[in-house]
């Protein structure tokens, strides 16, 4: 569920970043900047913001509702835990498929989009018809590189809920950490990342078989 | 707002009142979503710095419900940062991330860029068979490997008739230098080189390693910053690995060192916020100097596809 909204996130801010506006770089290099904060130190920090009771995002968001919201306690809840760790993983990560939708606009040949302000396309026509196609190869590559980052996730959910509560935020690999490491359980655990290899693996290969056909085309 | 837009570029004249109003209010709300994003990609990193010099432990967990959690107030000073390096050896842990980093970014550009080159140029017995390996190298994500390679580095020195690898500095870098990805960067670049510089370097006598460093190294400097800031970033935030291979404080880096300071209870915030900018700054003044690089790197993963 991360990929979507990382994705469609990515791809806005970098529209909103390749307009030609004042003070745009400054606006870029804070988008970017989370992504070279440490995971751990990310983790850290938002759990000091999902503090449950007075932690400044349940405050927050009590103000705006005007008290209807909250407070939750977001790590210790089995239905808000992971939907909290994506909110910093998307906050940490987005700025890097970002740069890289950044990129994959600046190479769209501009003589595209005069040809379709020619034929009297609109804005929105030439976004879906022009820009979107022009970015297939991008989108492919940013979905399939973000999947297979949620597959190894671990940071963040061992520093910030180990997994719990429940099982809630259990990842593959926190999964082979325990079995393998922890219980010593360590043909358990090979098996399990063989497993995970194998599904990393058909995930690249399905990239090579879409970007392959597009060639042909 | 697109609609907006789109009737204004469908009709009306560009001079019109109309237009430039909407114009106007284009560009505002353009800015607004600017700041808003802005705000929100701000705001956890303004906490931490804020948070840690705020001396009064009491005043750091008052205010992290209002606006003052960003609002350096009360009694600002460095407390929190001396709490730190008198509780811990920071400086310990500051200098093994930066040595075993460090370690594994040097060497490695030169190992990787050497086989790259040797692969784009050089031909041997088994070289399309090599570069496959690499290239099929590239999907193995270290995660899956990990268990395995724990047992490799504590079992394996063993077996020679070594001590364990496990708690070392070698452990943590070794691993990681050899690296598919930067080879195939390295390798890509190599091969959009013209021959003839090289053809000329050869028929005056310069050996290959000579033309390696006196030609390639300074045509390819881009593809060697690439390479450096990509493991930069990877490696200073390495944290499944050290957990696995560090036991005691010698060999530990700063994410398993703030880990363990995260873990104490009580959690004292100020403290552990201090220790969390310690561990941010000096990236982000790095990344601040040499931005572009980091932007041009980020967007070189993507063309591969």
């Amino acid at each position: 569920m991360v990929v979507p909204v990382q994705t469609g996130f990515a791809l806005l801010l970098a529209l909103l970043i390749n307009q030609r506006l004042k003070a745009i770089n400054a606006f870029r290099t804070i988008y970017f900047s989370p992504v070279v904060t440490t995971m751990v130190v990310v983790a850290i920090i938002w759990t000091f913001l999902y503090n449950p009771g007075r932690g400044f995002i349940n405050a927050f968001l009590n103000t705006i509702s005007f008290g209807l919201l909250g407070p939750y306690d977001w790590l210790n809840d089995p239905k808000l835990a992971l939907p909290a760790i994506m909110v910093l993983s998307i906050w940490q990560g987005v700025g890097f498929q970002m740069v890289i939708y950044l990129a994959g606009l600046q190479e769209i040949p501009t003589f595209l989009y005069e040809a379709a302000q020619i034929d009297g396309a609109s804005k929105r026509q030439q976004f879906f018809y022009v820009t979107l196609p022009q970015l297939r190869n991008t989108t492919i590559f940013v979905v399939i590189a973000t999947t297979i980052l949620a597959f190894k996730l671990f940071t963040q959910n061992w520093v910030m809920t180990k997994g719990g509560p429940q099982n809630a935020t259990m990842t593959t690999i926190i999964h082979v950490y325990v079995q393998g490491f922890k219980q010593g359980r360590i043909g358990y655990a090979s098996a399990i990342t063989v497993v995970f290899f194998l599904i990393v693996l058909a995930i690249s290969l399905l990239q090579r078989v879409i970007l392959r056909e597009e060639r042909s085309v | 707002m697109a609609q907006a837009y789109v009737s204004t570029s469908a009709g009306g004249s560009p001079y019109s009142r109309g237009y430039r109003l909407r114009k106007a209010a284009w560009l505002v709300a353009n800015y607004v979503v600017l700041i808003a994003l802005a705000l929100f990609f701000l705001f956890p990193i303004v906490f931490m710095l804020v948070s840690s010099i705020k001396n009064n432990e009491t005043q750091v967990i008052r205010d992290m419900s209002t606006i003052y959690a960003f609002v350096p107030r009360g009694d600002i000073g460095f407390q929190n940062y001396r709490d730190v390096f008198e509780e811990m050896p920071f400086g310990r842990f500051m200098f093994n991330s930066v040595f075993i980093v460090g370690s594994i970014v040097t060497v490695g550009i030169f190992v990787n860029s050497l086989i790259a080159y040797a692969l784009a140029r050089l031909s041997f017995w088994g070289r399309g068979a090599l570069l496959s390996v690499i290239i099929a190298l590239m999907v193995v994500p270290f995660e899956a490997v990990a268990v395995p390679l724990l047992l490799v580095v504590n079992q394996g020195p063993k077996m020679l008739g070594f001590s364990t690898w496990i708690d070392s500095y070698h452990v943590q870098i070794i691993p990681f230098m050899a690296d598919a990805f930067s080879i195939f960067l390295f390798y890509q670049f190599f091969i959009g080189i013209p021959k003839d510089l090289e053809d000329a370097a050869l028929v005056d006598g310069a050996s290959r390693l000579r033309i390696y460093w006196s030609i390639i190294i300074p045509l390819s400097l881009p593809v060697f910053a690439t390479v450096a800031i990509l493991q930069f970033i990877t490696h200073w935030g390495d944290f499944l690995w050290p957990l696995m291979v560090t036991r005691g404080v010698t060999y530990r880096p700063l994410p398993i060192a703030i880990q363990q300071y995260f873990g104490r209870d009580p959690k004292l915030w100020g403290d552990i916020m201090a220790f969390a900018s310690m561990i941010t700054i000096p990236v982000l003044i790095v990344f601040l100097l040499f931005q572009k690089w980091f932007v041009q790197s980020i967007a070189s993963t993507g063309i591969k596809g």
